[in-house]
């Protein structure tokens, strides 16, 4: 079997100073090339590790065959966002963790075949045929995140007069405010899919809080959409409850990310500040933890990931671990902040630090971190970012009744319907189960078009 | 995008702008906020709702020029428009969730120091549209920078002026008079008339009795609350603040907003902005409010003096 086909990438040296795409994804001949790797199996499994099932074999056949616009065809039955998934979605625990080929050798790289066919179909202007017959029924949608723009865009394709509420004045999500510009181009690629969704009808209205400006009540009522559809992510982020963490150079992974990728806080000529230390404490081992430090890394920072579990459990991607490293970030596992140390004027300067082993594993199957006793040491530092995961935003639970949340915050939802508590009201992504991924939100978004459109059509 | 329909200058750096924004003119409520942002490189700016009219389908926001970005939206003009206006944020003030009765037994004293006239007024108004009567203390630096005065006079209070500089009005600060409206002593401190006289206290104000109060809402700058708050303690009184911390969204997704109170951790966007003022630690708040003090000195010297300032002037950390 031939090796993988790898794909070219930006110099690490480079790349650790600038906001470009680190990857550049395949040319056409490579992609080609890559595609004539499937066996076709008669029995797909990485069908089966994709959480929305894409027609994985068929789309690759295509690219095979260079009929590049019926592979983008085959993927938009179950995607909307390939040009995004393909460049965040864990393929590595997903489709190509399953590829036969994966036992003796290296998997298919569906992830980048998948972008390279998304990537030239928007490049080639191939858009999702459709014909929209209005059936004169209205939904609204809370949140542009990936949850919010799957949903309108098959309520849309079906019919239906939709229209989304963003908080921020950018429409995106997580997309826009949260992953950074050299992993996920805002312009050429978050924008145009959000282009993609307005072309269909969608009406987006930015600067709009529901549960604030307008009540979900108000929407069913004055406003006389037919349903709701809430994808208003998980964007409250954890802090750590340690002595000194509200010191001034202590944020959130999401504040920094925020002024750096929605606020453009790193270009001279945008107004909003971005504080970058000398040298960055990152707390936390995720995707948001990667592109915390990645980005202070570029901003010019000696940058620090400290994690309390090993290398094994870090639950970022793969890839992006490797591309951290590759750039220069420094891995402190198995240790855990205890407390932040300020100066006089209440500016970070150092973090106490203990050091873990591993010790039973726990619920969630990963061994459990122990502290050593006695094992403290302090890091000095002049920034600390907290990545530690975060819950559903309490906004809308708060401001509308009877809408049923769990403990944890998630909107409480029937499995196959997304139908809330509340008659009308459908939930999906990190809204309805934490946070999670892009693709989950998507698949999630698309799960509850079909369950509003059953629902509705029958009225 | 928000049109300016009307701007006043109400003081040196203190501009008022009243915005046409149907939506939220309809659900505003007194203690909440909103956000704007200039144009496409501005900064989100968090800035009380000092006014609302569902009616005309406007708000009015008072903004005060100390960094570069309120320097260029105390620029526009008349008919100019923001790119974004987003809200209402926070919680509604305590006083909305009592019933007339309740709100008849409040003793209710509003201090407001400087731009927290702003901040008070809709929340006076409220009372006062409810048949309450209530007292409020205005306190400035000096006259100039005194603002609504007018606007407090036609409500149903006493309003009492303080300076720091005594150039109108009682002698600051506010808590200064807090105390002699307390201990009723008022009558004969001395007063500074708007011609520049200086009278006794019962010459210049209808009202100089010794008070008692059950309900305080203390709004102003963080050093302010934290005096008007001790003094409150001491005295008794209920006493509640509403905290300006620094903000990106609004919508308690970034923790820039973060506090503590009680010896809690709590976002002011999405807890606040109102807290108990006996609750907070103040000398935190005062630190994280000065976290991008240098950034945007040093930003507001480029803004003045165009891409010439690069530092080393030694007035602003560069
Ligand atoms: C830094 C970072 C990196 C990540 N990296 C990856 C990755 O590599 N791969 C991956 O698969 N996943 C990744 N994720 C997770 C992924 O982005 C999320 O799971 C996904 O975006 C969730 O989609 P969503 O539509 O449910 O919510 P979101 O993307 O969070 O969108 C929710 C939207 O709703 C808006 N909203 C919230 N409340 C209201 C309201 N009351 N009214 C109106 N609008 C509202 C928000 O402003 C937001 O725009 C990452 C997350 C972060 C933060
Ligand atoms: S301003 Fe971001 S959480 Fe409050």
């Amino acid at each position: 079997m031939a090796d993988r086909v790898k794909v070219r990438e930006q110099e690490p040296k480079v790349r650790a100073k600038n906001f470009e795409e680190v990857c550049y994804g395949y040319n056409e001949e490579e992609a080609v090339l890559e595609a004539t790797r499937c066996l076709h199996c008669k029995n797909p499994q990485c069908v089966k590790g994709c959480p929305v099932g894409l027609h994985i074999p068929e789309f690759i056949a295509e690219v095979k065959n260079k009929n590049f616009e019926k592979a983008i065809e085959y993927i938009h039955l179950d995607s909307s966002l390939p040009a995004i998934c393909g460049r965040v979605c864990p393929q590595e625990t997903q489709c190509e963790s399953k590829c036969i080929l994966g036992i003796k050798g290296e998997p298919v790289s569906i992830g980048k075949l998948e972008r390279f066919t998304a990537d030239y179909a928007r490049e080639h202007g191939f858009t999702d045929k459709v014909e929209i017959k209005k059936n004169g029924k209205r939904v609204a949608v809370v949140g542009s995140g990936p949850a919010g723009l799957s949903c309108a865009t098959d309520l849309a394709k079906l019919g239906y007069e939709v229209v989304i509420f963003e908080a921020l004045h950018t429409a995106g999500g997580v997309l826009t405010y949260g992953i950074p510009e050299f992993r996920l181009p805002k312009e050429k690629v978050v924008n145009a899919e959000v282009e993609n969704v307005k072309k269909l009808g969608v009406k987006i209205e930015t600067d709009v809080i529901i549960g604030k400006t307008i009540t979900i009540e108000d929407l069913l009522t004055v406003e006389k959409f037919d349903a709701v559809f809430i994808g208003s992510g998980a964007g409250l982020p954890s802090f750590m409850h340690i002595p000194g963490e509200n010191s001034n150079g202590v944020f959130s992974a999401n504040e920094f990310l925020t002024r750096a990728n929605l606020m453009k806080g790193f270009r001279d000529d945008y107004d909003t500040p971005l504080k970058v230390g000398k040298k960055v404490i990152v707390v936390g081992g995720g995707n948001v933890a990667m592109d915390a430090a990645r980005t202070a890394l570029r901003l010019g920072a000696e940058t620090h990931i400290v994690y309390r579990r090993s290398e094994q459990e870090l639950p970022a991607r793969v890839e992006e671990v490797h591309h951290a490293k590759e750039e220069g970030v420094i891995f402190d596992l198995l240790t855990n902040p205890v407390e932040m140390i300020a100066d006089e004027n209440d500016n970070i300067k150092a973090v106490k630090l203990i050091k873990m082993e591993l010790g039973e594993p726990d619920k969630s199957g990963r061994r459990r971190p122990v502290e050593i006793k006695g094992s403290e040491y302090e890091m000095e530092c002049d920034m600390v970012i907290i990545a530690l995961g975060t819950t559903p935003n309490p906004m809308i639970p708060k401001n509308t009744k009877g809408l049923d949340t769990d403990q944890k915050g998630c909107i409480s939802h029937d499995e196959e319907t997304t139908a809330t508590s509340l008659k009308g009201v459908f939930v999906g992504g990190d809204a309805a189960i934490g946070a999670a991924t892009v693709i989950l939100a998507m698949g999630a978004g698309k799960k509850a078009a079909v369950g509003i459109d059953n629902c509705l059509k029958n009225k | 995008m928000f049109k300016i329909v009307k701007k006043r200058d109400l003081a040196e750096k203190l501009v008022l702008f009243e915005i046409e924004d149907e939506r939220l003119s309809k659900v505003a409520k007194p203690g909440q906020f909103l956000i704007v942002r200039m144009d496409e490189k501005g900064e989100r700016i968090p800035l009380t709702i000092c006014d609302f009219d569902a009616k005309k389908g406007t708000v009015t926001i008072v903004v005060q020029e100390i960094g570069v970005s309120t320097k260029k939206i105390n620029a526009m003009k008349e008919g100019d428009y923001f790119l974004d206006v987003v809200g209402p944020l926070g919680n509604e003030s305590d006083l909305l969730e009592l019933s007339k009765d309740e709100l008849a037994k409040k003793k209710v004293i509003f201090i407001a120091g400087g731009l927290g006239a702003a901040p008070v007024y809709p929340q006076a108004k409220y009372l006062s549209e409810n048949g309450v009567k209530f007292d409020v203390i205005i306190g400035a630096k000096s006259k100039n920078l005194l603002i609504l005065e007018d606007e407090f006079r036609k409500l149903n209070c006493n309003v009492y002026i303080c300076t720091d500089d005594e150039t109108y009005g009682f002698k600051g600060p506010v808590t200064n008079v807090l105390k002699m409206l307390c201990d009723g002593t008022l009558a004969d401190a001395n007063y500074v008339t708007d011609d520049g006289k200086t009278v006794k206290g019962k010459d210049a104000c209808e009202d100089t009795s010794k008070k008692t109060y059950n309900h305080c809402v203390a709004i102003g700058s963080a050093v302010m609350m934290k005096f008007a708050s001790l003094m409150t303690k001491e005295l008794g009184i209920h006493t509640i603040v509403s905290m300006n911390m620094l903000m990106v969204d609004g919508t308690g997704m970034c923790g820039a907003c973060r506090l503590t109170v009680g010896g809690e951790l709590k976002f002011c966007c999405i807890d606040g902005p109102e807290f108990d003022g006996h609750k907070i630690n103040y000398d935190e708040v005062m630190k994280r409010q000065m976290q991008y003090s240098t950034e945007e000195g040093r930003a507001l010297l480029k803004y003045n003096e165009g891409d010439t300032h690069h530092g080393g002037c030694g007035n602003c950390g560069g």
